[in-house]
């Protein structure tokens, strides 16, 4: 059912060339950077339509706003930073003149997550879906792959209406998903199925849960796994189907368990009466540090081996 | 619209100063000193100045305005009701629950509002973005932008100049409503903005200061706008914060005041008779 496991490309990357796709197949879309266009790979972009790209410096409110004006006028404006400053730097920005009109803006942040690695707390963004799920109108959506981050990109260019956030990564990531997949917003994907716990996981994570399933498998542990790639809206009958198809429901995300994706799962979780357990994994009300991406996964307990190791103590195998 | 006769316009800046009361009404609290201060400018943006069409807001050539300082839309509805764009029976709907208009711009609920604005300092960089995308459809709309001197504190402001001079976006004019009066306190209070013009100048700006309730200075700043290809262009209008009010000219505790009964007959009183006087000058 999942891809090649054995290709693997930063979502970052996917991002890019999808951009260039998308900068073909629309001439209303516009491409707006602040400094970071080889970072966010929109240098790709930049290359075959320098006429609709616009680097606006190292100034991301301007960016914001310059974004927003463009979007009134009936262009598609694609905003990139990194993840931390283009949802932190200008959130005012963002939410007035954007979210409150609606406006069709489409917000890449690169580098999220602690796979940002050594540039440390103030790059890595920990805090960027749950600023994001704050906001009305937003859609939050966060791509396991290259190829989910392809049809994201191309779907958010005109099939998709308002504000959307997508976070990217600059880890390599192997590609999970079917390589005709089509996506869908706000719909979970299911992965892998089994009847002892579900692991809902986002973005990388979704590798990394499939990794941890593999290794429960082992000790007789048959986990779930499902990409809830979307975010905001969440798509809630996925969580109902974990509750009710497993006693234990487990949300793996590079993000604080505070706002997250564990946060909007145990939302779900409470309103609908816990059929399950809910264990959330994540980073834990900190900030990130300078280090390795595969050394700050370790550290914070979102590695296969942890994950698998954690769930086998809990089942007692 | 293009109402070149001066005296005319004067006529209708005193119409528009009286919507902008009338709406507000007494015992609430509302932004009295801005929107008068920018009475004038307004005025002569929409009947004297831009490409617009009232029967089409959406008119994709039209040119494009922006009050950045969003607490002082009440003008710009007034302007919008004037014009027909909206029911002047509206008017006084102005920020009661269930209105279209809000204490600050929305865009998405009032047709002739080009964006968000409320949170200070964001404007210029949205005209920008405005007159960017002008660029992109090929259509030579101008853009309009106006800017409080408060407002100027806002680091964002300079973000946006710099852009606009870099892209050459000679189809962008800031107005700056220089009332001298933030909310609390002077303009120039806990940061100083002097020399204005010089200012931005060196930000690659093209100056001029005026009288902003002159209306023959302001006509005219806004055809030498015009002129420029490439540099945007900065009018710095001089205005009092109130004006046509006398008990409001110039008093800080105006910005978001509250009118009592009395006051508030008063008011209209004053604003009644400029409208009678500017009249009698015509004919």
């Amino acid at each position: 059912m999942s891809g090649d496991l054995s290709e693997m490309m930063q979502t970052r990357e996917a991002y890019g060339q999808a951009l260039v796709e998308v900068g073909r197949a629309h001439d209303d879309v516009v491409v707006i950077d602040a400094d970071l266009y080889n970072s966010t790979r929109t240098v790709l972009f930049r290359d075959q339509f320098p006429e609709r790209f616009f680097d606006i410096g190292i100034a991301e409110m301007d960016l914001m706003s310059t974004g927003a004006g463009m979007a009134s006028q009936g262009l598609v404006p694609y905003v990139n930073s990194f993840a931390m400053f283009l949802t932190a730097h200008c959130y005012d920005q963002l939410r007035i003149q954007i979210c409150y009109p609606n406006l069709h803006v489409i917000l890449a942040g690169s580098s999220a997550g602690l796979t940002q690695g050594p540039d440390g707390a103030s790059h890595q963004s920990l805090e960027d879906v749950a600023l994001m799920r704050a906001l009305p109108n937003m859609r939050v959506l966060v791509p396991a792959d290259a190829i989910e981050t392809r049809a994201m990109t191309l779907a958010l260019a005109h099939d998709i209406d308002g504000p959307a956030y997508v976070r990217l990564g600059r880890y390599d990531t192997p590609n999970v998903m079917p390589a005709d997949y089509q996506y869908r917003l706000g719909q979970a994907f299911t992965l892998r199925q089994g009847k002892d716990v579900t692991l809902m996981a986002c973005g990388h994570m979704v590798a990394v849960a499939l990794g941890a399933a593999e290794l429960l498998a082992r000790r007789q542990i048959e986990a779930t796994v499902v990409n809830m790639s979307t975010i905001k809206p969440l798509d809630d009958e996925a969580v109902a189907r974990a509750m009710s198809e497993t006693p234990l429901v487990v949300t793996v995300e590079e993000h604080s368990i505070i706002g997250g994706l564990g946060s909007a799962v145990a939302e779900v979780m409470a309103e609908d009466g816990c059929g399950a357990r809910l264990m959330r994994m994540g980073t834990r009300d900190v900030f990130g540090e300078s280090g390795m991406a595969d050394e700050l996964l370790a550290r914070h307990g979102l590695t296969a081996e942890a994950i698998a190791e954690r769930l086998r103590r809990e089942f007692g195998r | 619209m293009t109402i070149r006769d001066i005296q005319a316009l004067r006529v209708l800046a005193a119409e528009l100063r009286l919507h902008i009361v009338r709406m507000m009404g007494p015992n609430k609290a509302h932004h009295f000193g801005g929107s008068l201060s920018v009475a004038d400018m307004v005025t002569a943006l929409y009947f004297a100045k831009m490409r617009y069409d009232p029967q089409n807001p959406q008119w994709p050539e039209r040119d494009r305005f922006l009050m950045s300082k969003g607490h002082c839309v009440p003008a710009q509805y007034a302007a919008l009701a004037m014009l027909g764009v909206i029911p002047i029976e509206e008017l006084p709907t102005l920020k009661v629950l269930g209105t279209r208009l809000q204490g600050h711009p929305a865009s998405h609920l009032v047709p002739g509002l080009e964006g968000c604005t409320g949170s200070l300092g964001q404007g210029l960089s949205f005209s920008n973005g405005m007159a960017l995308a002008g660029r992109v459809k090929g259509l030579d709309y101008r853009v309009y932008c106006v800017i409080g001197d408060g407002e100027m504190q806002e680091g964002q402001v300079w973000e946006a100049a710099m852009t606009a001079s870099y892209r050459c976006l000679g189809n962008v004019t800031a107005l700056i409503d220089r009332n001298g009066l933030k909310g609390m306190d002077a303009s120039c209070c806990a940061k100083c903005m002097d020399p204005l013009d010089t200012r931005w100048e060196t930000f690659g700006w093209r100056a001029r200061e005026i009288d902003g309730h002159d209306m023959a200075q302001i006509v005219e700043a806004l055809d030498w706008a015009d002129q420029s290809d490439e540099v945007p262009t900065v009018i710095i209008a001089n205005t009092v914060k109130g004006k046509g009010i006398s008990f409001i000219e110039g008093q800080p505790q105006y910005h978001n005041g509250v009118l009592t009964d009395e006051q508030f007959e008063r008011a209209i009183a004053e604003l009644e008779a400029t409208l009678q006087e500017v009249r009698e000058e015509q004919a």
